[in-house]
């Protein structure tokens, strides 16, 4: 009955909770009573990568003779949810993967377990990594995330547009006033087509584009926003422009209705930005297989773009943080990194593992994702990134829509970032 | 319905506890057997009932225990807890602490609560226009001799039975401004439509409609049901009386419907007010779009904002007073729908 969905809704977490609390006694005592061996469990939520996961795992079980791995897969939809109460009651997975944005939640409350970065019992070296993946899963001195995968953000392009209009490709020379400029003629109202996708994205899009212009986000203390920053609003103003002042993109109601991906794929839209696990979708389709391909973004003040990633933690409460931990070593590991390469769905956070991903789609540019690592920046997080990129959605799409001047929403956005982040600090638990 | 036969049972036998010595009951359960039917010893009569009675009671209790236990574990004690926990601030990994009315303070101070409020109010409204409708329907469908009812019957429930997110997908795309089928129609007689779920003046309206093709086949078949119930007779002496057709409508028809009719209303009240699902894929909340819908804030409804501050925003004490705030509303307009009930609904 839909009647009952409230009640449902209320009831489910907890519960959920009790469920889980009851099913994971029972797993505890058994792993201990199978003694020095044992059973860990790794909680994924990426069905496509699950092949690859589970690959590694059969590798390490076939190193570690006695110890069986079980790839746990839940969607991403209820991923969090689940992981969060099942955190709560004790019986989260031994090994997951996190993200960034989720990263400060789990770390500032003593969720995952530290990770040795030197000495005889190193998890991870840093310097096998790109510096700000790594960094990403720092938390108050202690490195808590081993980077599994990175994905950086490139300009795809489709090259019959560009021909039609008579623009050249972008070649990763472009500054902003080219890409308006360029985005302006390749705008065809007539037939439907927009230069480029201007959608509300953070990764994609704003995010970048305020790294390009010198703005910031959150401060380094993370205690502060940075959206008061005039670099900052001038990040944003890029998107809001192209969509109002140059009329280049599509309006944020005709991206919210069609995703932008899908006007790109049917040639509505000739550029878009893109993260490099969007290639695999491109690819897919063999209509625009041939006729898209990719190139750097385009530079503001400066030549950035935003790099994030995944990373394996070890739940702080496992009955095996020992084998956790080496589990952990050897996901990150070469081998395991290159198994994931092979199978072409992210690219390995381990340098030089990327080799095969980029050849895995010979018609795409992908070499571009790995260089855009050099002028990467991290992304932005702190304790409970998910309720301020909240607040950046509500404010930035009023801005978007044309509803709000940028300058006061960005200013609104502050205050109510900054209240907070002081939440954050206050709470500390 | 059963539990009118203990109802109308219990004042008679004053419904002696079990264990207790059966000498104490007599008194009040004299009245009951002095009115039983039948030849046998009012006595014996006495005795047989209350054995009977004593051993219906174990067992139905016995019967209702699954269902009940569960009712218990997995609705009513949660309630319990949540409105403990609406007092509570709850750590995204429990640890919760008690602070009083705090969230409720801040509750009253939150735009954003009273638009999901008002929102969620003007849905329910436009919603409950679909009765007048789905009483049109029913009455049509009732006409004798009428061809192809059981179709239209089929057709007018198929959204009923349809899951929220299907509908939801669909109707995304029936509403797509670009190139959806509903701009293409109203393109045809010159009419340049709008983004219908992305532009903060249609979206409620263009979310309304969706909740009334959903209801209106529920309400249609409980108000068949309803019509099917009247007797004949009535219409053949109202019309020897002079009575036509309208008359007939309005004197006979809508009196003996209305406790269908409130039935349907309540019910309508009730589900609207908590509306989560076809409107959080509406709005594209489950997209990468986020919550960066243009109309996001004039759509999102109370539920939507529960979920929202609960599961992503890591509040979950503020959920909490969130739908408590939500329960005592809908147990308040319940409340006065049946206090209202009195002046318009009309039994037999």
């Amino acid at each position: 009955m839909r009647r009952r969905t409230l009640l449902t809704a209320a009831a489910s977490a907890l519960t959920a909770a009790t469920g889980a609390l009851a099913t994971g006694c029972d797993s505890g005592a058994s792993a201990r009573a199978s003694g020095r061996g044992g059973r860990l469990t790794y909680g994924v939520w990426d069905v496509y990568q699950l092949p690859a996961m589970r690959k590694a795992a059969r590798e390490f079980e076939r190193t570690h003779p006695g110890v069986t791995v079980e790839v746990q897969l839940t969607p991403n939809g209820t991923y969090w949810t689940k992981l969060r109460t099942a955190c709560t009651s004790g019986t989260a997975p031994d090994v997951f993967w996190m993200n960034g944005p989720n990263f400060g939640l789990y770390a500032d409350s003593g969720q995952l377990l530290p990770l040795a970065t030197d000495g005889p019992d190193a998890v991870v070296e840093p310097s096998a990594y790109p510096p700000d993946l790594f960094s990403l899963y720092h938390w108050k001195g202690r490195q808590y995330g081993a980077p599994k995968d990175f994905d950086t953000v490139a300009l795809w392009f489709n090259k019959k547009l560009f021909e039609r209009a008579g623009v050249d490709p972008p070649d990763g020379t472009w500054s902003w006033e080219e890409l308006i400029e360029n985005a302006r003629r390749l705008t065809d109202r007539r037939r439907g087509i927009h230069g480029i996708a201007a959608p509300v994205w953070a990764q994609e899009n704003y995010y970048d584009s305020i790294a390009q212009a010198g703005g910031w986000v959150i401060s380094k203390d993370r205690k502060r926003s940075g959206y008061s920053d005039p670099r900052t609003i001038e990040g944003l103003r890029l998107w809001v422009d192209l969509i109002h002042r140059h009329r280049a993109s599509p309006t944020l109601q005709q991206l919210t209705d069609t995703d932008p991906r899908q006007l790109f794929q049917s040639g509505r839209v000739a550029m878009m930005q893109a993260c490099s696990y969007d290639a695999a979708t491109f690819w897919e389709d063999r209509g625009i297989r041939d006729q898209v391909d990719v190139a750097p973004l385009a530079h503001g003040r400066h030549r950035a773009s935003i790099i994030h990633g995944l990373a394996n933690v070890v739940y702080a409460r496992t009955p095996h943080p020992e084998l956790a931990r080496e589990f952990v070593r050897f996901l990150s590991g070469r081998k395991a990194s290159l198994i994931q390469g092979r199978y072409g769905s992210a690219i390995p956070a381990r340098n030089g593992t990327q080799e095969p991903w980029t050849q895995a789609k010979p018609s795409f540019n992908l070499q571009v994702y790995l260089d855009a690592v050099k002028d990467a920046q991290a992304y932005p997080i702190s304790a409970n990134t998910a309720a301020w990129s909240h607040k950046e959605q509500q404010w930035l799409a009023r801005a978007w829509s044309g509803h709000e001047d940028l300058t006061d929403a960005a200013h609104s956005l502050t205050r109510a970032m900054d209240q907070l982040l002081a939440q954050e600090g206050k709470s500390g638990s | 319905m059963s539990s009118d036969v203990t109802a109308d049972a219990a004042p008679g036998t004053g419904a002696p506890a079990p264990g207790r010595p059966s000498g104490t009951g007599v008194p009040a359960g004299a009245a009951a057997a002095a009115t039983a039917p039948g030849g046998l010893d009012p006595a014996a009569l006495r005795r047989r009932e209350r054995r009977f009675r004593y051993r219906d009671k174990w067992w139905g209790y016995a019967l209702i225990a699954p269902a009940g236990l569960g009712l218990a574990v997995f609705y009513l004690w949660p309630v319990v807890q949540t409105l403990y926990y609406s007092f509570t601030e709850w750590g995204a990994f429990g640890g919760t602490e008690w602070i009083g009315l705090t969230n409720y303070r801040t509750l009253v101070g939150d735009p954003e609560f009273w638009q999901a409020l008002g929102n969620t109010v003007v849905y329910t409204a436009l919603v409950l226009l679909g009765i007048p409708l789905a009483m049109v329907l029913a009455v049509l469908l009732n006409v004798k001799g009428m061809r192809g009812t059981g179709i239209y019957r089929t057709l007018y429930f198929l959204p009923v039975v349809t899951m929220p997110a299907a509908v939801a997908v669909v109707w995304r795309w029936l509403y797509n401004g670009d190139v959806g089928i509903l701009n293409q129609a109203l393109s045809a007689i010159g009419i340049d439509g709008t983004f219908w779920v992305s532009d903060p003046t249609t979206v409620r309206f263009a979310i309304a409609a969706i909740g009334v093709w959903m209801t209106v086949g529920y309400n249609m078949i409980l108000l068949l049901a309803g019509l099917q119930g009247i007797p004949q007779d009535y219409y053949e002496a109202a019309s020897l009386d002079g009575a036509g057709r309208v008359r007939q409508f309005f004197s006979l028809t809508l009196p003996l419907l209305s406790p269908t009719l409130f039935f349907t209303t309540v019910l309508s009240v009730i589900q609207s007010l908590q509306v989560f699902d076809l409107v959080y894929l509406i709005l594209g909340a489950n997209t990468q779009a986020g919550l960066t819908n243009p109309a996001y804030a004039e759509g999102q409804t109370v539920v939507m904002l529960f979920f929202q501050k609960s599961f992503f925003d890591n509040q979950r004490g503020y959920g909490a007073a969130i739908v408590c705030v939500l329960f005592v509303l809908i147990m308040a307009l319940t409340a006065i729908q049946f206090r209202l009930q009195k002046r318009w609904v009309h039994y037999g």
